[in-house]
């Protein structure tokens, strides 16, 4: 009987240590929005969003993340979408084999080797820090996780709606870009959207693309601020209003990933969900 | 050939191309690393690797990569310890103990630690759990353990303590959410057999579902360490920064440097002309090699597990 007693006791202190790890992984997540929240907010005002940093505010940074997002989505998204076409429609071979798999060690990628590379193949041959530099590095990020999640998705789409096309005389191309994929839209659009929430808070491949600034947008191939890179430099002054700017700054970031990220799930319904 | 319509080829030959995207950006990045270090490695030799030394002074420049590759391994070994065991805790308890309507809202909640960017556990590092770990955990332990070379030093809270407990944060959404994957994939009928010969929920946990997944469960703690070698911005915001000797990771509450913080708080002010800017491309040519190796052990066993799923399901 006490061996049974001690068995069910053990069982009960398992069972109040995995809810314990749950409390303690959600701790950090409660504590870093409270503390965004609370620091960031009193900081927020029209000033402070749309103003250069010698007015205080972080207006270039913004301009600049919005800047690189767009840009990102515009070389990275197509690449990644017809990457993951080829992997789900012809994939069925060695070649798509190993293309998957370093598909999977580039997603995995430390990021600020990313930087390195960018910084060797453009902005050394360009002789600038460039927004290009910039939204290339993001784009090294975005490609793999979109080329994988629409891989996942063109998968779900049943074979007798291929069929069905094909039957119809419609090439396979065609089929792909006409009936396939607008069946997929709703998860190619989930996981796309969450792989640019994703890059969007990156910041080590920023550090030697875009190099960060006090302006507005000066061109492609100029310098250019970023929120990430604003928040971390704003954080390392020793002044405490330059800090609290940092926090307004990772307010507005925190706002725009989780909101995208909250959104799309809340949209989809978990529809990705594995 | 001719009927074969042109469309159809062209499609196929564009959509190869790009898919062949991520191999050619490998290549590139894995060449790009190895000509840009090659001056430094050729220079120091086996110094590079081993030298402990960060002279970028032209003339006396000398470049050691060890302390940081020593950082680097600490900071990860301290966020496994800790990490592993509360992300099998929330797996287990997300697949076998919680009722279902608390399921998705609590795997919601961890994933959601996996979107926030890594500057903001950065700056939530400098500002609070900082104070919270020089508190809670570092006073105590320097008082009680101070003697003893590992907790040696003064509690400053930026130190390879701080930097291991925050990479420990960051792996939990993914080392929990492919465990919980790789223990749903533990077929109902080695559970059902254990509780039938009387096991408590604990007893089929540990003794069949953890083992039988164990490959699987292998594979996600690597691919935890993977995510925590290549992070850079959080580590670097609350790691300290030393350079040269003192880098080297002896004690818990002593400032260090990772390979990636080195080279995201040096590489803009490496001194031209002189070999720093190679010897930091060696240093993420080390990275870089490690990283792939970790991720290829990972990519291994999580695969094979998630094939024996793809076998029961079908």
């Amino acid at each position: 009987m006490d061996n049974y007693v001690y068995r069910k006791f053990k069982n009960n202190l398992f069972f109040v240590l995995c809810f314990l790890c749950v409390i303690i992984a959600i701790i950090p997540l409660l504590s870093i929005i409270f503390e965004v929240v609370v620091r960031g907010a009193p900081q927020l005002s029209l000033q402070f969003l749309t103003q250069p940093p010698s007015e205080g505010g972080i207006g270039p940074a913004i301009q600049g993340t919005l800047i690189l997002i767009g840009l990102t989505s515009l070389i990275g998204i197509p690449v990644g979408i017809m990457s993951g076409v080829y992997l789900a429609e012809y994939g069925n071979n060695k070649f798509a084999t190993w293309m998957r798999t370093f598909n999977d060690l580039l997603t995995e990628f430390p990021s600020i080797v990313v930087g390195i590379t960018v910084f060797t193949v453009v902005v050394l041959s360009i002789g600038s820090f460039s927004a290009i530099a910039g939204a290339l590095a993001l784009s090294i990020m975005l490609i793999p996780i979109v080329a994988r999640t629409t891989e996942e998705s063109l998968k779900l789409i049943p074979n007798t709606l291929r069929e069905a096309s094909l039957a119809l005389g419609v090439h396979k191309w065609r089929t792909t870009v006409s009936v396939i994929l607008p069946a997929a839209k709703s998860g190619l659009i989930t996981g796309t959207l969450l792989a640019v929430a994703r890059i969007a808070g990156e910041t080590a491949p920023l550090i030697m693309t875009i190099l960060g600034n006090q302006h507005f947008f000066l061109g492609f191939t100029q310098p250019m601020d970023a929120l990430p890179l604003r928040i971390w430099r704003s954080a390392l002054q020793p002044s405490a209003a330059v800090q609290a700017q940092g926090w307004g700054g990772a307010l507005v970031l925190v706002l725009i990933v989780l909101s995208l990220n909250i959104g799309v799930r809340l949209a989809s319904q978990g529809r990705l969900r594995r | 050939m001719n009927l074969k319509p042109s469309g159809d080829n062209l499609f196929k030959t564009l959509t190869t191309i790009l898919a062949a995207s991520a191999a050619i950006i490998l290549l590139i990045t894995a060449y790009t690393l190895l000509t840009g270090s090659l001056p430094a490695i050729q220079r120091f030799g086996i110094y590079f690797f081993t030298g402990t030394q960060w002279n970028p002074v032209v003339g006396r420049e000398i470049f050691g990569a060890l302390p940081y590759l020593l950082g680097t391994l600490v900071t990860s070994g301290i966020a496994l310890i800790i990490g592993v065991p509360i992300s099998l805790g929330i797996a287990t308890f997300l697949v076998e103990m919680a009722p279902k309507t608390f399921r998705v809202p609590i795997s919601y909640l961890v994933e959601l630690l996996a979107a926030v960017p890594s500057v903001i556990y950065g700056l939530w590092g400098l500002f609070v759990m900082r104070f919270w770990v020089i508190d809670y955990i570092e006073d105590p332990l320097s008082s009680l353990l101070g003697w003893f070379p590992t907790f040696s030093g003064t509690p400053f809270g930026l130190d390879v303590l701080t930097a291991g407990l925050i990479l420990a944060i960051m792996i939990i959404p993914t080392v929990s959410s492919v465990s919980r994957e790789v223990i749903q994939a533990v077929p109902d009928s080695i559970r059902e057999g254990a509780y039938s010969i009387g096991a408590t929920r604990w007893e089929v946990i540990r003794h069949w579902v953890l083992s039988y997944g164990r490959s699987g469960i292998f594979g996600a703690v690597i691919l935890g360490l993977g995510r925590a070698v290549g992070e850079t911005m959080a580590v670097t915001m609350v790691i300290g920064n030393a350079i040269g000797p003192s880098a080297v990771p002896t004690s818990l509450f002593k400032p260090s440097q990772t390979m990636s913080s080195l080279i995201a708080n040096g590489f803009l002010e490496a001194t031209p002309a002189s070999l720093e800017l190679p010897a930091y491309m060696g240093v993420g040519l080390i990275l870089l090699l490690l990283g792939l190796i970790i991720n290829v052990i990972a990519h291994v066993m999580v695969s094979r597990v998630l094939k024996i799923k793809g076998g029961a399901v079908e």
